[in-house]
């Protein structure tokens, strides 16, 4: 119990923002047209890699060969998953330009 | 440097860096925001890609650690260098990757992400075994689960995985989350020490590593889109974790978005489907319970002189796509159609329902890329009411979204989804392969109606032979 209220209390900040973003991440994305569901799908993969800054902060302070070797793969792997899913949202909404006549 | 000191200095640095993560979260906002409609949708990318690039730059030139370190210029160097290599290969791919197989795209690059932050994890807890356990823990099980879901997903989608659907996988995977979810418990009050601990992490990663797989394997080819969104939201739920462990906002918020999008995302298309997420989960599809009427009628063939007379002396179609399309390659013969018929004065409109293709959406993307112009894609709720005036309706490798046994069988599986109203033309011409039934394996009623004629044989050379057919009219 007093495990429990201990992080409720030391964690207040961190729960406020979770709740919130759910909160945003529904309004901002509902009402989408069908249309859109697979590139935001992507778009949203996309974003998910923003652990690249966890990537980055690891190897930028690595010191150990476990911490060099495993953050040099997590931050590659990070770098697909932005790189990649930004491309590949670009290349199917770059279809949606309105065709000139 | 000493700590005191650190404590109570306010350096210019660092306060530049906490509110470049700010900037980096109401990019991403705004980046989603944009990206929810079709004319500012990829201007909306391109803010979630800055979003991203800024707090990359600045965690990279401002970063400190617990001792007030920077990131020194070999660590630099190296970071760079990973981000060069892996920008190279990830752009390489996304463009290189055919259209059709877009969701095994998506669903690799997801699977990328959850490893990264499963790996994040593990770190972490190497470094530090005391330090934020909790979400060090969830951010390390739910990498790893989404990691070899979306490779198991990814290698469903492209064909190399096979369904292993059995009753005892259900309870298999409810066994796998307890004791997980007990490992997670015993790790954070067991009291053990840091050496058991880490033995007691090495076996919750191969565990949760063991759970994506037998997640995702029952999981039928037809669930795969809302698998993929479900995993997603869990890649962007395990980056948040990571997140905490660095109190760093960009990646809470960032990775709470995408936790949040994708979920919603999975509920619409579940919806789409009239199925809820535990039905998906649990895979209860398979069997197509006990209809109760019987079909009446006879299946008629139409030859492809008759339906070339009859669409060329037609003043409204709508072509209605399904995945069939897209595997026979049939979008870009099927656009030439549409402007032969559009040049003899003939109204063409795609129905697109919500579920088409592989993933919401994806439909849409295929016949773009085969530049069917944007108006010409109509959604379901918005063509339904006007079906009944459509002289034909041409159901192309689409099955079970124009069955009106959702309308008029209880006792069908797929009773109360909604569909495209097909049945409401004046004529329905259907192309398929065969008599085969549908994904869901239910005996579809449209096929029996009066007023359908079939065409069978390969979508593509079904639509080119009609192009020609057309053309010597």
């Amino acid at each position: 119990m007093e495990n429990v209220l201990s992080f409720l209390t030391a964690n207040k900040d961190a729960i406020f923002i979770i709740v919130l973003s759910v909160f945003l991440g529904f309004e901002v994305i509902s009402n989408v047209p069908s249309v859109l569901h697979t590139p935001l799908m992507s778009g949203a993969n996309a974003i998910s890699g923003v652990i690249i800054i966890g990537g980055i902060i690891l190897v930028g302070h690595a010191s150990t060969t476990f911490e060099w070797i495993l953050g040099s793969l997590a931050l590659f792997m990070a770098t697909l998953n932005v790189a990649g899913g930004f491309v590949v949202t670009d290349r199917m909404l770059e279809m949606f330009k309105k065709k000139k006549k | 440097m000493n700590t005191m000191i650190l404590l109570n200095t306010i350096m210019p640095g660092q306060v530049v860096l906490e509110y470049s993560y700010l900037l980096s979260a109401i990019m991403f906002v705004i980046g989603l925001k944009l990206q929810s409609h079709p004319e500012t949708a990829r201007k909306g990318n391109f803010w979630a890609a800055s979003g991203m690039i800024l707090p990359m730059i600045t965690t990279l030139l401002l970063n400190k650690d617990v001792a007030g370190e920077g990131i020194s210029l070999t660590n630099a160097a190296v970071v760079i260098l990973i981000i060069a290599a892996g920008s190279v290969v990830g752009a390489i791919m996304a463009r290189k990757v055919k259209m059709t197989a877009m969701p095994q795209m998506v669903s690799f690059f997801n699977a990328t992400g959850g490893a990264a932050s499963a790996t994040v994890a593990l770190i972490e807890f190497n470094k530090d075994p005391n330090n934020a356990v909790l979400v060090t823990l969830l951010g390390l099980v739910v990498g790893s689960i989404a990691f070899s879901g979306s490779m198991i997903a990814y290698g469903k989608l492209d064909g190399k995985v096979g369904d292993i659907f059995a009753k005892f996988m259900t309870y298999l995977n409810l066994f796998f989350m307890i004791v997980i979810v007990a490992l997670i418990l015993l790790v954070l009050f067991g009291g053990f020490d840091v050496a058991t601990s880490k033995y007691i992490v090495y076996g919750l990663l191969v565990l949760s590593l063991v759970y994506g797989v037998s997640f995702v394997m029952p999981i039928g080819g037809a669930d795969m889109p809302v698998v993929i969104s479900l995993l997603n939201s869990l890649t962007g739920i395990a980056a948040a974790m990571a997140g905490f462990i660095y109190q760093n906002e960009a990646m809470i918020l960032g990775g709470i978005l995408v936790g949040a999008a994708g979920t919603i995302l999975t509920i619409q298309m579940c919806r789409a489907m009239n199925r809820s997420l535990i039905n998906v989960i649990v895979g209860a599809f398979g069997g197509g319970g006990a209809s109760a009427v019987d079909v009446q009628g006879s299946i008629k063939e139409i030859s492809l002189s008759d339906a070339a007379v009859l669409m060329s002396y037609s003043q409204k179609i709508v072509i209605i796509p399904g995945y069939g399309l897209a595997v026979a390659q049939a979008q870009h013969i099927a656009h030439e159609l549409d402007s032969l018929l559009e040049g003899k004065g003939v109204e063409v409109k795609y129905a697109i329902h919500p579920v088409a293709g592989r993933m919401p959406g994806h439909m849409n993307v295929l016949l773009a890329e085969a530049d069917v112009p944007y108006e010409k894609l109509v959604e379901m709720d918005d063509i339904n009411p006007d079906m009944s005036n459509v002289d034909v309706a041409i159901v192309v490798g689409a099955n079970d979204v124009v069955n009106p046994a959702a309308y008029d069988d209880p006792g069908s599986p797929i009773y109360g989804m909604p569909i495209i109203d097909a049945h409401l033309a004046k004529n329905i011409i259907i192309m398929k392969r065969g008599m085969g039934k549908g994904y869901a394996g239910i005996e579809n009623f449209l096929f029996f109606n009066d007023k359908t004629r079939m065409l069978f044989g390969d979508a593509k050379s079904s639509i080119s032979k009609l192009v020609s057919e057309i053309k010597s009219m």
